[in-house]
This record gives C-alpha cells, structure tokens and sequence, in this order.
C-alpha cells in the first residue's frame, strides 16, 4: 500500500554510504551527513574509505572514494556492517560498492554520469543501470545531479565547471531528505568554510543542498522516508570528534596537567599527519612542533627534549616505527619518559597504507634489539584517543619511559559523538624532578614505582650523563655483568609494576565466567561489543573483555580468563593478541584473524561466536 | 648586606669540568687534546656549567660526553644531530655542542647533519676527521683517500671521498671553520669564534687515531711541514704562508694558483685577501678544496655569516606571536569546539 506524502516510516538505525570519484567531494559529504544526524540527537560511527592515490585517474575504480556512516537511535558502535542506501556518482563508484549492498536496499545513482565512456573505464560492457537484474534487486533511483545542479543555480555567477561541482551537495540534500535530516548544520558549514572569502561558492553550495531536498519532496521513486528517534545518551555537552583529533587534544591536555611544555617531533606519513597538522595549529597553547627531515630524527629530536624536561611525543604508521626502533631503545636504556604513537595501518612495509590493520603489537612488544620491554596501550575508539593520550602520559611520566600508544586508521579518521570533558576533572599528571639540594643518583630508584628521577640541563650540581651504553646505579659506564643483569631486570619490573597503577578490568557479560570469552584490543571494540551485546540479547552465555593495556597486562588478567570455558581472539592481524596470552597465560586462545584492510562485521563475528561455542 | 665573592671564586676553570670517569682513549689519540681544549674552552666563556650540554652519536669521539662534567647524551650512531636540535628547541638557553665523527657525521649521519646545519640551531659541531673507523677498529671511512687500503678494502678503497667543508658549505653553513689536534690555542681560539657565532657552528678538527691511521695528517700539520703546508687565515689579510711567509694564494679566472710573493712582479696586492662575511659561497668553497699536495691546507675560519635566524628562536617566536594573536590556548573551549550540542 502507498504512504501518504511526508509520512516518515520509524527506524531504529540506518547505514549510508557515499561512492563517488576522489574528487567528487564524497568524504565532504559523509561528514555533513554525520554533523547533521549528531545535531539531531543520533548515536553516530563512521568509516571514511578513500585510496592511496591523491586522484587516480577520473572514472576508474582505483579512484573510487567512499563514506560510510551508521546512525542510529541506539548506542551505535560500529559504521555498520552494509548499508541500507548507496549513492553511486559513477559507474566505478557502482561496480566498487554495490555487492555490499543488500537486495532491497536503496541505490542513488548520478545517471549523468553513467556514459558510454565511464560505463567502460568501470569495466562494464553495457551501462549496469539497464540490467534487469540490478532494477530487480535494488530499489533504483535515477536522478541526473548534474544537470539538476546546473539548473538549480542558472542564476549563480559560478563558472559552469564550477556549478556542476556542487552536485554533491545536491545528492546530500536529497538523502537528508530521505532521512529527515536537519539542513541547517549544513548551512553553517558552508558559510564558515566559505562565508567570508567565497560567497558566491556557499550560496551556490547552499542552493543546491536545498534543492537536492526539495527534489526528494516532488519525486514519486523517493516517498518512503525514515524518521530515527534521538539516542538515549547521558547529559551533557557533545560534540563529533575522529580519532586524530581526540588524541591531539588529549596531548594538549596532558602537558596541561603535567605543567609541561609539549614537544612534538613528526614527518609526514598515512595516516598520522593529522596529528603534526592539529599539533601545529595550537601553537598558542605553548606547543613546539618540528617536522623533521625523517622519522628517526623526529624521535631524535623528542628524545632530546624529553631530556631537557618536556612532555615529548611522536605520532607515525608502521613503516616510520621500523626506522625509529633503534632511538625507542635508547629511550628505554636511558629512562626518559616519551610517547610514541603508532596510527596502525595494512603492512608488511608500504602495505595498505589507506587501509586498517591492528597488525603492529608484536612489533610494538619485540622491535628492539636486547632486552627492552616498553609499555604499550591501545585506543578502542575514536574519543578513547583522548583518554589514551593522557594515560600514556601519566605512565611515561610517572615510570621514566617511552610508552607505545596504538591507535588505527580506522579509529583515526573515523568519528563518534563524545560527552566533552570537563577541564577540571581531568587527573593531576604533574611529577617533580630531582631535588637540586639533595645528591643525584642517576639510577636510584622509588621503591614502588621503581622510577629513575629526573634531573634536566640548568639544574645545577645534578650534571649527569646519559647514554646508549650500560649504566651503573650512579650512572657511570658499566660492563660488569651482574649490573647488567640486575639493569636489565630492573628495566622488566619496572614496566611490569605499571600494573600495579590499574583500575580492575571491565568486563562485559558474566563476572563469574561463562561459555565463552570475546577477548579484544584496540579498533574491533565497536564491533565485537555489537556482536556480544546482541548475542546476549538472544540468550547466549557471551561475554567481553577488551585490553587498553597490552603491556603489562593488567593483573586481573589470568584469574578471569581461567572463569571461560573457551576464549576467542578475533583481531585484524594473523593473531598477535592470542600469541602474546598463550605464551603468558597457557590457555588454548583461538584466535580468529581478518586481514582484508576493512574492519570485523558484526555479523562475522557473531557467526564465530556461535560456531565456536556449538 | 649581599656580599660580593671575588671573581678568583665564581670563576669556572679547567677542574670543574673534568668528569670522574676513566679516560678510555688509546695512548696517544688526538682525543685527548681536543679533550683539554674543550676544557679550557668551556670555563672562559661566561656560561654557568648547569647550560652546557654535550651531545654525541657513536664512535670513539663520541665518547666524549662521559668525560665532561657536564650535562651529557651518548646517543646512537649518526643521530647527534636530531637529539642536539631537540635540546637546543626545547631550551633555547642551553649551550649545546656537538661531537661526532667523519663516519659517525658525515657516513650514517649525513643526512641528519645536513638538516641540522641548513635549519641553523645554535648548536656547535665538532667534526673529528681522522679518515678511519677506529672504534670497530680500521675500516676506510667516508673521507678516507681514493686508494686506501684498509681491512675492508685491502685493494684500495674505490669511494670517493667527501670534504667535510664543502659539505657543510652546501648546506648552507653559516659557521665553516678547521682546525687541527696537534694546535691547542688554534682550537681554543676556534671554539671560542664557534661559541660566539649564534647559529650552526661546524668545525672540522684533523684528529689522528695513532692506531689505525696514524699520522694521516702529518704531511700538513707535522713540524717539519706545517710551514710550508698549512695556510691560517686572518680576517682582512691576504692568504700568505711558507716559512719565509714569501708564498700566497691568487685567484687566475676561477682557479686558484700558488704564486711566490716577488716572483714574476707578484705582490701581496695580487693575492685573494680574506673575508668570512661574504654571502656567496664561492669563496669559502674555494678555499675548502685547497688540498695536499698541490696547496696548503686552510686553518680557521672559512666562513661566518651573520643575520640569519637560529631555529630554536624561529620556533619559539611563532609560540610567543600565536599566544599575543589568540590568546593564551584555552583547554576547555578547545575541547568545546565550535559545533558542539547540548543532551539535556
């Protein structure tokens, strides 16, 4: 039966996502589709999916470009799994994506853009948009954006090149239409993007998002439109962040409750620059940034300020933490607190360098020549880089170490709504340095924490010399063999005690054990919680334990793992998680790997919960 | 009433910077008098001994940080240079010298040198050429000689070999100088000219390792031949050496020529006269490639360019004008951002 006009038909979530050429503008897009559906009261996750390549050639499937947002008027905590409405710009954009796409499900296609020419490019021998079986499928809609857009801004001084440029925006208005979006966060957009220098670009942007509405309203293929209820979230102040920008603000804050001046070395590199760019547009909060000649010198040059007393830290991929290895060691030898942050992404080498992995733990655990044990803690969402940042802070200050901060591409560039801090009820990070009054022992250590202290240039009478080679206790080179024994155990314990310093672990399902445990780190939060959830929700004895801490482990560790009959390690590696709790814990882990550059379904995860416990 | 000490007492000298270290050099390495220069430098320049630090990457110059009673880093090997920058940003107010080697500077470090010299920090390298690998004892290094034969080329070496100066040249030193192991007051005096030159200081010092290549300088600096081989420079005099200081350097289109003051009617008014000041780096350039045996090496100061800003102040600057333009960084309205909404 038809629906009345404007009758919105109630949905709990949904998933969209944009296709379109590299320069089509759909990452612009994804993102103002985000903005509106948060400031509408969603839950929100999104996966931004773009190539290597800057733009590869126009129309080719290597340029196709893609985001995917989830929103939803529960908790929402992966960008979902397929979606429920593509919108294809071309015909590289529809042979990419629509096998994700589930029969029945909504396809937005540009039909200006399906010529003879791009049907070829894609690899198609006739346009797709004719096939029976597609129209059968899908529930196609065909709109040609482009003239649409050039027609809705006939009166606009915009060059025609310049016009047809604004029909992504168009196909936005039309999908906010769909969905009931808000247009104004929109409108605020483009004024401040281009209010100011371009106006003749933010009204002519502004008329095609309105237009591209208001075609949704007056089209019979478009009726159905979906209403998603606000999300019951906690109260407070909110705002959209990715997972970058989570964890240059949570730098910022940590040098702030530290009183600490921030140093941050880096050289650019997928997908960490962000964090060098967002560093260096803070200058006013005191911070020094340096981008350096390589990512060994960016280590160098933070390892030296870390010297000197400043809160240093460096932000790379996989590839820069292989050349910065041999300087991480020195920085463990030496005792300098530091935190390198590692923006996992697909390797060996070059890899995936625009594609996720959480392939780099054991890379982070064993790189270094020696023994030389280091600290290492993982962000399981995008605003968990916040607090990550400041955890990895308050280790590396309180222990005189460098600590490894995982994050992943996935997490970097995707983004969630997150409840704003309050400033004031951040933790206190701030360590003294040594006593200029009191006699400076190099290596004499507090017996709980087992930390050197810190003396720093300008200090007087605490001049001291720190280096590569093996130390005594007072500092003096040592090749005595037992001192380099007693060194090297200290250096273990003292990262080990970091355990110590844990709240106890979460666990999500049955604290007194069960069938099964989901053991997790990093970026599959989002979607092993989501498989977990639903599978108690049927009934199933499923719990879930997700690790922010992988070295040391937290103590409680072994005790609830010993309560599950069986534990699963799903991860997006060859199984680096499940190597590290066999060895320590001697339990039969199993582990469940996925290395395609994309992140865990929850549907495949929930298939081998089940599989693994029947 | 404040009493005043007599300078005698606040005074620094070689003492106090004497680490309680071993000195682990070989018997007779140049080390140890480029070790007693620095000493002798360091207490004269009116810096409080907490400022110094000394910075160095891996060989056997490089252990020269454990024998300063300073504030020291023993890095690894080729990296001086992006842990002395990092000091010397994150605190601008502390004199920083660096120590390396010609395999350690110019050979796995050549690069980060290179950047270190061209960004400017006021930091002062110390280059000790000795044309070997002593500490992994005697393969050809970097600036050892075409031919040479070492364990790892007992044929000859076939690399050609780099020069220290023009290197440092080409990157655009503001600071060029050389000096010798075998000169004491040569070095103090080149310190002292490296200290006050606010910006990058490079200086090659000829250093003798008395075990895998001794007397590899000797041919210029030994006493029998220094006369008539090595040229010293002075600001404003023209280039003039040889025991009877009769012989000088003149300039024939773009190569230089050896000539014997009244010789041919030749005067000391047709020889190149020296100038550190010019911005064009052709001179220095020149002077940098007089070699043994067809000329007699420079000592001092090739080059010494003003105005140039350091980089630790470039940087710092940007901070200061941020926080006087914005405002000092506020945390919470950071983190409240610009599109933020309200759950109630």
């Amino acid at each position: 039966m038809a629906q009345a006009k404007d009758s919105f038909i109630e949905i709990e979530s949904a998933v969209v996502r944009f296709a379109g050429d590299s320069g089509d503008g759909m990452q612009t897009v994804g993102e103002r589709f985000t903005d509106s559906s948060a400031f509408a009261g969603n839950d929100i996750a999104t996966l931004p999916d773009f190539p290597a390549e800057i733009r590869a050639p126009a129309g080719t499937l290597a340029g196709v470009s893609g985001f995917q947002v989830q929103f939803g008027s529960r908790e929402i905590l992966t960008p979902g799994d397929e979606p429920d409405a593509l919108v294809a710009m071309n015909p590289a954009a529809l042979k990419a994506n629509v096998e994700d796409l589930p029969a029945g499900g909504m396809l937005v296609v540009n039909t200006a853009a399906f010529k003879k020419m791009n049907i070829s490019k894609a690899g198609y021998e006739s346009n797709p948009l004719e096939a029976e079986e597609l129209r059968k499928k899908y529930h196609l809609v065909e709109i040609d954006f482009t003239s649409l857009t050039k027609e809705a801004l006939s009166e606009s001084p915009l060059k025609p090149t310049d016009k047809a440029r604004c029909k992504n925006f168009f196909a936005l208005g039309f999908m906010y239409y769909v969905y009931g979006r808000p247009l104004e966060p929109t409108f605020k957009f483009f004024q401040d993007k281009w209010g100011k220098r371009l106006p003749d670009l933010a009204e002519a942007n502004t008329i095609a998002l309105k237009a591209g509405f208001n075609l949704g309203d007056t089209m019979e293929s478009a009726r159905n439109r979906y209403q998603i209820a606000k999300a019951p979230v906690d109260s407070g102040v909110y705002r959209k962040i990715s997972g970058n920008e989570a964890l240059v603000y949570g730098l910022v804050a940590a040098a702030k409750q530290s009183k600490l001046e921030l140093v941050y070395a880096g050289y650019p590199i997928t997908p960490a620059s962000p964090i060098l760019e967002g560093l260096s547009a803070l200058k006013h909060f005191g911070v020094k940034t340096i981008q350096a000649e390589d990512e060994i010198a960016a280590m160098g040059m933070a390892l030296g300020a870390s010297f000197t007393g400043k809160l240093s830290v460096c932000a790379t991929s996989g590839p820069g933490m292989c050349l910065k290895s041999e300087f991480i060691g020195l920085a463990s030898i030496t005792e300098l607190p530091l935190i390198i942050c590692n923006i996992q992404r697909g390797g060996p080498s070059t890899g995936l360098p625009t594609k996720n992995e959480q392939s780099d733990l054991l890379q982070s655990m064993f790189s270094r020549n020696g023994d030389s044990p280091i600290p290492i803690i993982a962000a399981h969402s995008s605003s968990d880089c916040f607090d990550c940042a400041i955890e990895a802070a308050r280790i590396a200050i309180t222990y005189k170490t460098p600590v490894i901060l995982l994050s992943d591409l996935y997490i970097a560039n995707g983004a969630e709504p997150w409840l704003i801090p309050n400033v004031s009820d951040l933790p206190d990070l701030e360590v003294p340095f040594a006593d200029s009054n009191e006699e400076y022992v190099v290596y004499k250590r507090d017996p709980s924490t087992l930390a050197r202290e810190q003396a720093i240039p300008g200090q007087a009478g605490l001049e001291h010399r720190v280096g590569g080679l093996e130390k005594n206790e007072e500092g003096g080179v040592s090749y005595d063999p037992n001192n380099h024994e007693e060194m090297t155990r200290l250096r273990a314990d003292k990262v080990n005690v970091i355990a110590n310093s844990l709240p106890p672990s979460e666990l999500f399902g049955d604290a007194e054990g069960g069938e099964i445990l989901v053991l997790g780190w990093g970026g599959t939060y989002g979607a092993i919680t989501s498989a977990v959830r639903n599978l108690r929700t049927e009934g199933f004895s499923v719990s879930s334990l997700h690790l922010r801490n992988l070295n040391p482990f937290p103590n409680d560790l072994g005790d609830i793992l010993s309560r599950f009959k069986k534990v699963l390690v799903p991860e997006l590696n060859m199984g680096q998680l499940s190597l590290l709790i066999r060895s320590k814990y001697l339990i039969d882990a199993i582990s469940y790997s996925k290395v395609q550059g994309q992140p865990f379904k929850v549907s495949e995860l929930s298939n081998k919960i089940l599989e693994t416990i029947r | 009433m404040k009493t005043v000490l007599p300078e005698e007492e606040n005074a620094l000298n070689k003492k106090d910077f004497v680490a309680p270290n071993d000195v682990r050099w070989c018997p007779g390495c140049g080390d140890y008098a480029i070790l007693t220069a620095i000493q002798r430098t360091f207490p004269e320049l009116g810096v409080p001994k907490e400022k110094f630090v000394v910075v160095s990457g891996i060989g056997c110059s490089s252990r020269f940080p454990y024998y300063m009673n300073t504030y020291g880093f023993h890095t690894i090997h080729g990296r001086a240079p992006t842990v002395a920058t990092g000091i010397k940003v994150a605190n601008p107010e502390l004199s920083v010298w660096m120590v390396t080697g010609d395999g350690d500077g110019l050979s796995i470090g050549g690069n980060h040198l290179l950047h270190l010299i061209r960004r400017n920090p006021d930091v002062n390298v110390l280059l000790f050429n000795n044309r070997i690998y002593g500490l992994t004892k005697g393969q050809y290094s970097p600036t050892s000689e075409v031919g040479k034969k070492t364990k790892s080329t007992p044929l000859g070496s076939v690399d050609y070999p780099v020069n220290p100066l023009l290197f440092a040249l080409g990157s655009e030193s503001t600071f060029v100088a050389r000096t010798s192991d075998t000169d004491m007051k040569h070095m103090v005096e080149t310190f002292k000219a490296a200290h006050a030159h606010k910006g990058t200081s490079f200086i090659e010092i000829f250093q003798n390792c008395v075990i895998y290549n001794n007397k590899t300088w000797e041919p210029v600096t030994g006493r029998e031949s220094k006369s008539e081989q090595s040229l010293f420079l002075e600001e404003g005099k023209p280039l003039v050496f040889g025991a009877e200081r009769n012989k000088g350097i003149r300039v024939n289109g773009f190569e230089p020529e050896v000539v014997t003051l009244g010789e041919n009617g030749v005067s000391e008014s047709d020889l190149l006269v020296h100038n550190t000041k010019m911005s064009n780096p052709a001179y220095p350039a020149l002077l940098s490639q007089l070699n043994y045996p067809a000329f007699p090496t420079p000592f001092g100061i090739f080059r010494q360019l003003e105005g140039r800003e350091t980089y630790e102040n470039a940087v710092a600057q940007q901070v200061t004008a941020s926080q006087s333009k914005q405002g000092e960084g506020d945390l919470q309205a950071l983190l409240t951002g610009s599109d933020s909404w309200v759950v109630e």
